[in-house]
């Protein structure tokens, strides 16, 4: 993989990426004396796993729910006046049941980062920014993308952003991300 | 509660990848290691065993506690697995400490591993993100070092923390592990090295975040009896704190902060508590310790911290959850000097050098990070300056400290999910 940095133009590798692929053996030798086996080399071999999971968002699915339908749906506890940007089905304050409220919208970026590499899923993705949001009237913040901006020099914490939903949903939370609004 | 000590530990030298071993010998080796420290202590006295690793993920192996626990020969005796992320390391010593504490055990071997070769760097870093919110968290980016780089941008915007104060935390424990031989990068960097690294998550470079590892430790807890039949060195564990936090951290509060006893309220007019730029977890887990070992003012009281580095970032922000200095003073403390090596030629100014050493060993920045073997590691490479035993384990004596009768260790999950610091100390 070319190496990342912002700072830098791109270099050549300095080393030869490992790789996953590789030639299937079905022999190895054997040597006729059993005592040289503690000198054996340790054969190492390839395992795939892949697994579907049937996975629910249960008490939480609402808040899906409102990504493909253009809303940003938290929780409240009146009790406590306290909101959360994602949803919580109990207070933890006080443990009482919480309601579905819209929250807003536009918010400001309360901290950010650029990813110049990442998980293997989201590996080809990067550079990506992560941003919390934060929001007038909301008790927690909420991670996002913010799209737009190139460099992260061109982020700041404080700086609006807005909500913007992806046209087919892939329920998930990333349906939604952010965009600069000033 | 009975006085627990620890008699023993053992460590494997961590690596990028042991492919001449299973998890079950890399554990062997730390336990015969530190079963061969103390002669005295034959297998049949230990009473049980404690598990400590992570992911199933890496191992792909349910249960593999106890195919190490069999390879030891500790069955039929008493064993359970402790699992807490990056804290699975303390929670697992902790586990060790309260089985002498309650009386049920009077030797108890806690021991870790992690095998994190078997799956590519990349894929790795996916496993470990799924120790964040997949419903939420996860699918946005799932990254750990994105995660840190948030946070640490926020600790920079309160609190004007520099990216060359983060490089100071890399260049110290990179070149603090030269000396150790247990340790997987053993460098002498500058601050210009550290930030011409490539940029993995802004502003943190590849030599900012640990790295990951394979590797194994054991440690051996006994009772006070026990504990002075076996050596005449014995380490007491006199303080053990667990804090916790919500698992994201964009639902932690903005509040008020929890006082440490040498602060005062009017320290922090202004600051919103935790934020996502201090740990309350790592604060609550010392001032827990701290009341229990009767400390007061840590600066002064502590001699050496192993801390939980996976990040320069974190390094600096848990300076200030264990109240070294005020929240919003960790880039100054590193600095000044006050977390340096005195014996060690940094090739920097440090007027404050030696004041209270943070990761002698290297911490996991350089030592590497087999997530659940570094608790552990921590407490053995404690265990050995409080003893002066580090010429005798390292081969070499150039990272024991002239005064070391009292150290704190702390492991960190998540985001700053759960925290442990223990105080260990000279027993004899």
């Amino acid at each position: 993989m070319a190496k990342k940095n912002p700072a830098k133009a791109p270099a050549a590798p300095k080393k030869v990426e490992e790789l996953m692929t590789g030639t299937t053996v079905f022999n190895v030798p054997m040597p006729a004396d059993l005592k040289a086996l503690k000198g054996m080399s340790p054969i190492v071999i390839k395992q795939p796993y892949q697994i579907d999971y049937i996975h629910s968002y249960g008490q939480d699915s609402p808040f899906f729910a409102g990504l493909s339908n253009g809303k940003l749906l938290g929780t409240k506890c009146r009790k406590c006046d306290y909101t959360w940007a994602n949803p919580r089905l109990a207070c933890t304050h006080c443990g009482r049941e919480t309601e579905w409220v819209e929250i807003p919208q536009s918010g400001r970026v309360h901290t950010f980062t650029t990813c110049y590499f990442g998980g293997e899923e989201f590996l080809k993705e990067t550079p990506f920014h992560l941003v919390l949001v934060e929001f007038d009237g909301v008790d927690t913040l909420f991670l996002s993308r913010l799209i737009g901006p190139v460099e992260p020099e061109e982020i700041r914490i404080g700086m609006k952003v807005k909500a913007k939903f992806r046209r087919n949903s892939q329920l998930k939370p990333s349906d939604v991300y952010f965009v600069p609004a000033e | 509660m009975r006085p627990v000590y620890m008699v023993s530990g053992g460590v494997s030298k961590f690596a990028k990848a042991r492919p001449d071993a299973t998890f079950q010998k890399m554990v062997k080796e730390s336990f015969d290691y530190a079963m061969k420290d103390v002669p005295k202590l034959k297998l049949s006295m230990i009473d049980g065993s404690v598990a400590s690793y992570f992911s199933d993920h890496f191992t792909r192996q349910l249960m593999a506690g106890i195919m190490a626990v069999d390879y030891l020969g500790l069955c039929p005796k008493p064993n359970k697995r402790i699992e807490g992320g990056g804290a699975t390391g303390g929670l697992c010593f902790q586990a060790g400490w309260e089985a002498i504490a309650s009386g049920r055990m009077n030797v108890c071997a806690a021991f870790g591993f992690e095998t994190m070769s078997h799956v590519p760097t990349w894929k790795g870093n996916e496993f470990i993100a799924l120790a964040s919110d997949v419903n939420f968290d996860y699918p946005i980016g799932g990254f750990y070092s994105g995660y840190y780089a948030m946070m640490v941008n926020r600790h920079m915007h309160e609190f004007g923390t520099t990216v060359e104060q983060l490089a100071m935390v890399s260049v110290k424990n990179h070149m603090n592990a030269y000396g150790n031989p247990y340790a997987q990068k053993r460098r002498k960097l500058t601050i210009a090295d550290v930030r011409n690294s490539d940029m993995v998550a802004y502003p943190l470079t590849l030599l900012d975040i640990c790295v990951m590892s394979d590797g194994a430790a054991t440690c051996i807890l006994a009772d006070e009896e026990t504990a002075f039949k076996l050596t005449d060195r014995p380490v007491k564990i006199t303080g053990v704190g667990t804090g916790t936090d919500m698992m994201r951290m964009a639902d932690r509060p903005h509040g008020e902060v929890l006082l440490a006893p040498n602060e005062k309220k009017s320290d922090y007019r202004k600051l919103k508590y935790p934020g996502v730029h201090s740990f309350r977890a790592g604060r609550s887990a010392g001032l827990q310790a701290y009341k229990m070992a009767g400390i007061t003012d840590p600066l002064k009281q502590i001699d050496f911290v192993e801390l939980h580095d996976a990040y320069t970032s974190s390094e600096i922000q848990t300076y200030e959850d264990l109240a070294l200095c005020k929240y919003g003073e960790g880039g100054k403390f590193v600095e000044e000097g006050y977390p340096f090596m005195p014996q060690i030629d940094y090739g920097m100014k440090l007027p404050k050098k030696g004041t209270l050493p943070v990761n002698p060993s290297g911490g996991l920045i350089a030592c590497g990070h087999p997530v659940g073997a570094t608790g552990l590691m921590q407490a053995v490479f404690a265990f050995w300056q409080i003893q002066g035993s580090i010429k005798k384990h390292y081969g070499d004596g150039e990272l024991q400290l002239k005064k070391a009768d009292r150290g704190l260790i702390h492991s960190h999950a998540g985001t700053g999910t759960y925290v442990t610091v223990s105080i260990m100390e000279r027993g004899w």
